[in-house]
């Protein structure tokens, strides 16, 4: 069983003056050396969290642990300075009365002279900051002075790393580039690390696991395809991109769609009525007379077209589908699934995934009758 | 309120207009000005040269050589305890969470409002031979030792009293600016709060210290009245009295030449300093300061405050009101003081009208032209800035006697002479207020349609009024309190409160001392309180 690095337990969080905690019973755990993004929208209280980790916040209620030991509970709060946590700020926070060499070495005030010229000087080499070494803050662009902001935090050896927003003071191209950089250099270092970030793409390409977090509270932990293709709340689906909701009848653990026929698995739920998730990538759009789609939008983006389409049962549908696929406003398409399984939900919660079966779209209706007209418009979804 | 020497601000490039029509009135008139600002000095430069040999004799003599030295040991003495003053009582006003603390933050900066020869006299008053505190030991236990305090050490205690401010402002400025989430990091480094504070915190505020010991350093340098009465010669008091006793006003020239170059030296080397130190500012994220509770030392510098305020305000007020009540018990009749109270107020008024408007004109035009145009304005302003107000006064007298009599002993003279005095102080805190402004909302109202004058009458003068307002508060404050510009340059007859309360205490006729004291005080406290009070408030809802 893997160890625990950091463990949050019933943690609450309320600034003086604000009518609603910050954070609400939070509990989430951060396995030893594995990168843990938490997700959230502005203001949902991740970056408290982080600051509850560091020391920078006392927590109202709850229990912190840092590498097995308590630090901070209702009898105990353990400092900053003697958590043995790295942060990484949002703006860097780079000394800048300091020159590179000089931040890297701040922490390793306590370390022997030659222990920390060593330590320096291998930081220097992982960040590939050798060159900039006698530089000054002011005198780097922005992916140099993250790196530097990470090999300062890195060189006391932390338990865990946390990072606060890496790359929301980057520009686009170097985002990219600073995202790969950090992966690399994260796991080279063979550090714990907790990020915090609204970007989803961000959380879903560079983390092991994802938390996602809803006003002030850890709603689902999970790999990034489960948040992503199996997310536990209607909320978090949204949250973690767009999101189409396909209507569904069920009878007996067999339910019926526009997307076909499926067998809803662990569904503890005995509603008659849920709604399925469909992700952008999820259909592929196939021009057929009969079809029970008709395109209402196309969007030219580049690598692919987006396209909203229609259905029977009033819902329109975004996907993205290949260059290859050709379709005009107006065009009859038939839309088909190509995951196995998807989440079904019913209200806000998930209830269960429903497995697809054989399609049989074509068999269900008798032959010759042709489809249900089509209402001339959508409904808003 | 920002002094000019926390006014500087490169212009950047884009904030450049050039002039559409070619003419710039404002510019001319600031060309102008900055001459004339130049003028005190090149009349003691081509005075010095004139005296030939005895100006040289003067410099080299030994007893000048003592002269720089106590100056300078004064001067460093008073901005070293200022400093350190000033830096406990801003960190108590902004980083601790004491309740009334706007009200303290106020409240420790009104000592700027006193002038030093006011606290000297009281100060004299209290802890001198034969003074309130002698009196008291006497009848107690039947003797009077007291340390004397004459000399360096009532100097040094008065003079550090009148001007810990300049520091505590400037480094509370500072802390403003320092970004707390640099402590956070030093904290997450494995530093202690005393730690943090020594190795990030500290080397942060040092621009903001140095800024203000120079403000401290200048003015004592510069200052007459108190060393005068606490009896600490200087270069100073010896240039005035060359000059008074001595019909050889090349030697007093040359002894003010190197008063400049002191005070020039000092100047100089804050800027080298400072625009090293400009380069480490990084943008960040203001965020407000976090409070700690309030520690055992808290108190401490509370206490240490409050007892310094009370003696800065308190020992003159008090002394004053004594004076007074002695002279009714006594029933003895006082004169007017209807004449000077006008006197200074037409005087400070006119002065900060005309100051303010001089120096808006030439920080506009530093502002908006920037380059070479700016740095030729900056400079005889700097000059001018470290020009003490007597040698000042004694350039204007021997100038215009000399080359402009019809001008010696007029109004327009003591005006000229004030402008000249405040002009770096207005320019310093009307620059950074323009340098604040975006240009693009100007340029925003024109697109709307409103003609530059109209632009600049509803939106930037409207954004622009706190500092306006600031500087012009400052300015009427350091005119009202002037002594030796309004000496040397007012007209005969025509007594203002501070050479009133001079005179009266040269000739120690306390009693009519003391009605303009009290006076002088309320016109200076009264105003600069309020106006410290509104900065707070304005200052507080800007960070939420």
């Amino acid at each position: 069983m893997e160890s625990v690095a950091v463990r949050l337990s019933g943690v609450s969080k309320r600034y003086p003056g604000s009518p609603r905690p910050a954070v609400h019973d939070l509990t989430l755990e951060v396995r030893s050396r594995e990168l843990l993004a938490v997700l959230g929208h502005s203001g949902c209280g991740k970056t408290t969290t982080l600051r509850l980790i560091a020391g920078l916040e006392r927590p109202d209620a709850g229990t912190i642990e840092v590498g097995g030991r308590v630090v901070a509970s209702p009898t105990r709060f353990v400092p900053p300075e003697a958590r043995g946590v790295g942060l990484v700020f949002q703006d860097y926070a780079l000394f800048p009365h300091l020159t590179v060499e000089e931040n890297i070495a701040f922490g390793l005030r306590t370390w022997s002279r030659t222990e920390r010229a060593r330590r320096v000087e291998e930081l220097l080499t992982l960040t590939g900051l050798t060159a900039y070494r006698a530089r000054y803050p002011h005198q780097l662009s922005g992916g140099q002075q993250q790196r530097v902001a990470i090999a300062r935090a890195l060189a006391p050896r932390p338990t865990v790393l946390l990072l606060d927003e890496p790359f929301a003071n980057l520009d686009a191209e170097l985002r990219q580039r600073m995202r790969e950089e950090l992966r690399r250099l994260l796991h080279d270092a063979g550090v714990t690390v907790v990020l915090v970030t609204h970007d989803r793409d961000e959380a879903l390409s560079l983390a092991d696991r994802v938390a996602v977090m809803l006003e002030g509270t850890v709603v689902q932990v999970d790999t990034p395809e489960r948040v992503y293709h199996e997310p536990k709340t209607r909320d978090v689906a949204r949250l973690l991109g767009q999101a189409s909701f396909v209507p569904a009848r069920v009878w007996g653990g067999v339910g019926r769609s526009d997307l076909g026929s499926f067998a809803l698995a662990g569904a503890q739920a005995t509603a008659d009525q849920v709604e399925l998730l469909l992700r952008p990538r999820d259909v592929v759009l196939e021009p057929h007379p009969e079809g029970l789609g008709v395109v209402v939008d196309r969007r030219f983006v580049g690598a692919e077209t987006v396209y909203r389409v229609l259905l029977r049962c009033g819902i329109t549908v975004e996907t993205s589908q290949p260059p290859s696929v050709d379709l005009a406003v107006g065009e009859r398409v038939e839309v088909r699934c190509n995951r196995a399984r998807l989440a079904a939900f019913a209200g806000s919660e998930r209830v269960g995934l429903a497995e697809l079966l054989e399609r049989h779209q074509e068999q269900e209706r008798p032959h010759g009758v042709p489809p249900e007209p089509l209402p001339s418009r959508a409904p808003g979804p | 309120m920002t002094f000019p020497a926390s006014g500087e601000a490169a212009v950047p490039a884009w904030r450049r207009v050039r002039s559409v029509s070619g003419f710039d009135l404002g510019a001319v008139l600031s060309v102008v000005l900055a001459a004339l600002a130049l003028a005190p000095l090149a009349y003691l430069v081509w005075r010095t040269l004139e005296g030939g040999e005895s100006a040289l004799a003067a410099l080299v003599r030994p007893r000048t050589r003592e002269l720089v030295i106590r100056s300078v040991l004064l001067a460093g003495a008073v901005a070293s305890t200022s400093a350190v003053i000033g830096l406990a009582l801003a960190w108590l006003t902004e980083r601790v969470d004491l309740s009334g603390r706007r009200l303290l933050a106020v409240l420790f900066a009104l000592p700027l409002a006193v002038p030093s020869y006011l606290t000297a006299y009281a100060l004299v008053a209290v802890f001198g031979p034969r003074g309130v505190l002698a009196g008291a030991l006497e009848r107690a236990f039947g003797f009077e030792r007291l340390p004397e305090f004459y000399g360096f050490f009532g100097a040094w205690f008065t003079l550090t009293l009148v001007t810990y401010p300049y520091a505590y402002l400037s480094v509370r400025a500072a802390l403003r600016g320092v970004d707390p989430t640099l402590e956070d990091a030093a904290r997450l480094l494995g530093h202690g709060r005393f730690c943090t504070f020594l190795r990030v915190t500290l080397p942060l505020l040092r621009p903001g210290i140095v800024s203000g010991m120079l403000l401290s350093a200048l003015y004592t340098l510069a200052d007459f009245g108190a060393i005068a009465i606490l009896r600490y010669p200087t270069l100073t008091y010896s240039i005035y009295n060359q000059y008074r006793l001595s019909f050889d006003r090349s030697a007093a020239a040359a002894l003010a030449l190197l008063l400049v170059a002191i005070s020039a030296m000092l100047v100089v080397a804050e800027r080298r300093w400072r625009r090293r130190a400009a380069f480490y500012r990084l943008v960040g994220v203001a965020r407000s300061q976090p409070r700690g509770r309030p520690r055992w030392w808290a108190w401490g510098v509370l206490a240490i405050g409050l007892a310094l305020v009370g003696t800065a305000l308190g020992a003159p007020a008090g002394i004053a009101a004594y004076w007074l009540w002695r002279a009714r018990m006594l029933g003895e009749a006082l004169p007017s003081v209807s004449e000077p109270l006008v006197h200074s107020l037409v005087v400070g008024i006119g002065a900060a009208t005309l100051t303010v408007s001089a120096g808006f004109l030439v920080a506009r035009t530093i502002v908006r032209t920037g380059g070479r145009m700016a740095s030729a304005l900056d400079l005889p302003l700097w000059i001018s800035y470290a020009l003490p107000g007597i040698v000042l006064a004694l350039a204007l007298v021997s100038l215009t006697a000399q080359f402009l009599p019809f001008l010696y002993q007029t109004l327009a003279l003591l005006f000229v002479g004030y402008l000249l005095r405040f002009l770096p102080e207005a320019v310093g805190t009307l620059r950074s207020v323009l340098l604040q402004q975006n240009p693009r909302l100007e340029e925003a109202a024109r697109t709307l349609g409103m003609r530059p004058w109209r632009a600049w009458l509803r939106v930037q003068l409207p954004l622009a009024l706190p500092g306006f307002g600031s500087a012009f508060a400052l300015v009427f404050l350091t005119t009202v309190k002037e002594l030796p510009v309004t000496l040397l340059l007012s007209p005969i007859g025509f007594p203002t409160l501070a050479t009133t309360i001079w005179n009266a205490t040269a000739e120690a006729y306390w009693s009519h001392a003391a009605l303009p004291t009290l006076l002088l005080l309320s016109i200076g406290v009264v105003p600069m309180g309020f106006f410290n009070w509104w900065q707070e408030r304005t200052l507080g809802e800007g960070r939420g």
